[in-house]
């Protein structure tokens, strides 16, 4: 079959489609956007397969368990703390089990280049008592997804593929297989299975126990985790993930002989394969991406007696932040290399900001001027570009926690006697996480501004479609039950800024709640329509 | 064989057009490379940077260690210098000499320069009088490609086969601004640059 260029998101996304792919579902995160955006373009061909952005990850995972349950292929997709916002269907699918193959691909993003925390999914995998793999690269995750779907029906459990930014985002070429046909005639779930009752619970949790040796003879005898025994390598053992792989063997070229090395690529952990590598070598060097999950497996309460660990836990290696190349040399004992120095010369920073002529800009500027004169307001924030109104020249929020928070946490605020409270909240994060504590608010008619930032779009992750906008948005809002005086729409324009300033003044001084949708489209979208 | 590259400049000045034709180019003359690129925030006008690897055999990091890379391929001056340690002793940097200023503290623009100097393989590209000479100041990047094509280790021809694939689907115009600003970008590395 033909070799192509793939991004290491695009390349799990081709693999789904070719392992009899039924339907794919996910919400945008950075970084794993680019596999439903592969997705959807992919089925423009007229592949029949279903492909769809869902208004959150909770539902994208319960979209893809009854998929599932009638006995097709699915798989859904998100970045890791989507995980957390689908972690309920998650956790309970491994309980249902599942009927068609069921792949739950989790982007982590260690490093923070554009997350809240660097979370690490290999938890939730063993959390749920799945079986989670971890490719090296662009060809493994390729295979390894196709053969994912095929484990999860062997195994009747989901299986989660763990990807990182550095491989969700690097480019390589790709060998693809012949592809296979989406499932026929697969009887859909039984009650039994899937109505989790505690009596039906209980039995399927025992099923999901006693598979625990399954997996893990799986892992034990699967070739990609692979244990090379180099006597001449001396005492150091090294045992290493994922795209750490990677980095281990672009530098141990410098040592004077290879150490005996253990590749880990799938999860439960492969012990037995660890005990041949212990047995031979007096010191163990762990080297994975994200936090000390392997290390902190191995080393256990007490370690073992007479062989030293080291990794994260004992600062051979970075406890935060990304791997490089040539963090892992300086682990090894390799010398270190650098390039030209700059000498004295100042670096100015380039933070990501807002584009010129943003919407949220005139948003921020006019609720900025309202605030002005009230001693200690406070504006809580959400996720999305507006994010960036924390750093000058706006400075003008002061939170952003996760999806949907500002709502609720202006709700709080207000109850601990912040005023004013205010929350500012893109449209599709309203309609991720935003609508139950908007409802909420309205219950109890709290003293707070809630303010959605209505672009039309999900900007920060490539302009993906929202489910909250325009005047959908404006009748979900009033369907709430808010008091119709109290919804006002703003549009933010230079040339509107006293008009907007007035508005958000008034809205600031009722004793209720309100809120001001700040309605203008994405100028990015605005640019794409002028060029095609 | 083996040839590293740091891709660098602002989000949005299209660093991932100009990995796209390298890339394809690479795959064309049959060998391996492996490019990490930066999505997300930081496109927002912030800094950008890809790390792109070219070999003729397996390539395991997606990133480039320090001092090892054989150019940097920069479309913007001050982020050339941000990446100055991934650079070998010896490894050629190609610079715009355009900057984006979206910042307040843009340091003196002659400093920036002094620095690039100091390199001892260098080429400053004015793109934005040569992308403004093919018919578009958007052309920067691929005028950057075609300064830097006289270094890389990939014919001329397959890396212009592929700068219509990028710009076909918004018209021939578009597509002949482009090869124009390689173009005009690979004589003026060759004269030496600025």
């Amino acid at each position: 079959m033909e070799k192509i260029v793939l991004l290491g998101d695009e390349a799990v996304a081709l693999a789904a489609v070719q392992a009899g792919l039924t339907a794919a579902y996910s919400y945008p995160g950075t970084p794993a956007s680019e596999i439903m955006e592969f997705l959807i373009r992919h089925s423009e061909g007229g592949r029949k397969y279903t492909a769809k952005w869902c208004v959150n990850e909770k539902v994208a995972c319960e979209e893809a368990l009854g998929v599932s349950f009638a006995g097709k292929r699915a798989m859904v997709s998100f970045k890791h703390v989507g995980l957390n916002v689908a972690a309920d269907p998650f956790i309970n699918s491994a309980i249902t089990g599942a009927n068609g193959g069921l792949v739950v691909v989790v982007a982590d993003d260690p490093g923070m280049h554009s997350s809240q925390d660097e979370q690490d999914s290999r938890y939730y995998a063993d959390f749920a008592r799945i079986l989670c793999l971890e490719p090296t690269n662009h060809q493994e995750a390729y295979v390894m997804t196709r053969e994912a779907f095929d484990l999860s029906e062997k195994f009747r459990i989901p299986v989660m593929i763990r990807l990182v930014t550095r491989l969700a985002h690097s480019r390589s070429s790709v060998q693809t297989a012949e592809s296979r046909q989406q499932n026929q005639g697969l009887e859909y779930g039984t009650w039994q299975d899937w109505t989790l009752l505690p009596g039906n619970a209980r039995r399927r949790f025992k099923i999901l126990l006693d598979r625990q040796k399954e997996l893990l003879d799986y892992s034990e005898n699967t070739p990609y985790n692979q244990l090379v025994l180099n006597p001449a390598g001396g005492r150091l053992g090294v045992v290493v993930s994922g795209i750490a792989f990677n980095y281990f063997k672009e530098v141990v070229a410098g040592l004077p002989a290879e150490p005996s090395c253990l590749k880990v690529s799938t999860y439960p952990f492969p012990v037995n394969k660890l005990r041949q590598l212990i047995d031979r070598v007096d010191e163990i060097l762990v080297i994975e991406e994200g936090y000390p999950f392997i290390e902190r497996f191995i080393r256990g309460v007490t370690g073992i007696p007479g062989k030293t660990i080291r990794g994260k836990l004992d600062g051979s290696l970075p406890a935060s932040g990304e791997l490089t190349p040539d963090l892992v040399a300086r682990a090894l004992g390799l010398p270190e290399r650098t390039g030209l120095k700059l000498g004295d010369f100042k670096l100015a920073g380039r933070p990501p900001q807002l584009c010129v002529g943003c919407p949220h800009a005139d948003t921020y500027k006019a609720l900025n001027e309202a605030l002005k004169d009230f001693p200690r307001p406070v504006v809580f924030s959400d996720i999305g570009c507006y994010t960036l109104g924390a750093l000058p020249p706006y400075n003008a929020i002061q939170t952003c926690v996760c999806m949907g928070a500002s709502v609720s946490m202006a709700k709080g605020g207000s109850e601990a006697g912040i005023h004013p409270s205010v929350a500012v909240i893109g449209d599709s994060t309203f309609a991720h996480s935003g609508i139950t504590p908007l409802l909420d608010a309205v219950f109890s008619n709290k003293v707070m501004t809630v303010i959605i930032l209505d672009n039309g779009t999900v900007a920060m992750t490539g302009t993906q479609p929202s489910f909250g906008t325009g005047e959908p948005l404006d009748r979900l809002v009033a369907g709430l039950g808010l008091d119709q005086n109290h919804l006002r729409i703003i549009v933010p324009l230079p040339k509107n800024h006293q008009e907007n300033v007035r508005v958000i003044k008034e809205e600031l001084a009722y004793r209720g709640l309100s809120v001001i949708i700040a309605r203008r489209e994405c100028i990015q979208i605005v640019g794409e329509k002028k060029r095609s | 064989m083996k040839y590293d590259i740091i891709l660098a400049g602002v989000g949005g000045q299209g660093i991932l057009s100009i990995a796209f034709v390298i890339d394809n180019a690479a795959l064309e003359e049959g060998l391996f490379f492996k490019q990490a690129e930066v999505h997300g925030m930081s496109q927002r006008g912030g800094a950008v940077q890809s790390h792109l690897r070219l070999a003729d055999a397996h390539i395991y990091s997606d990133l480039i260690p320090l001092g090892q890379a054989d150019m940097i391929l920069s479309v913007e001056p001050l982020e050339t210098l941000r990446y100055f340690e991934y650079l070998k002793p010896d490894g050629a940097v190609v610079s715009s000499s355009t900057p984006y200023t979206n910042i307040s503290d843009y340091p003196v623009l002659e400093e920036v320069f002094r620095e690039i100097k100091k390199a001892p393989v260098h080429v400053l590209i004015d793109s934005d009088k040569l992308a403004r000479e093919a018919g578009s100041v958007r052309a920067q990047n691929m005028v950057m490609l075609g300064a830097a094509s006289i270094f890389l280790p990939l014919k001329e021809d397959s890396l212009k086969k592929y700068i219509p694939v990028l710009f076909e689907k918004r018209g021939p115009q578009l597509v002949q601004t482009n090869l124009k600003a390689f173009d005009l970008g690979r004589q003026a590395a060759r004269a030496g640059g600025r």
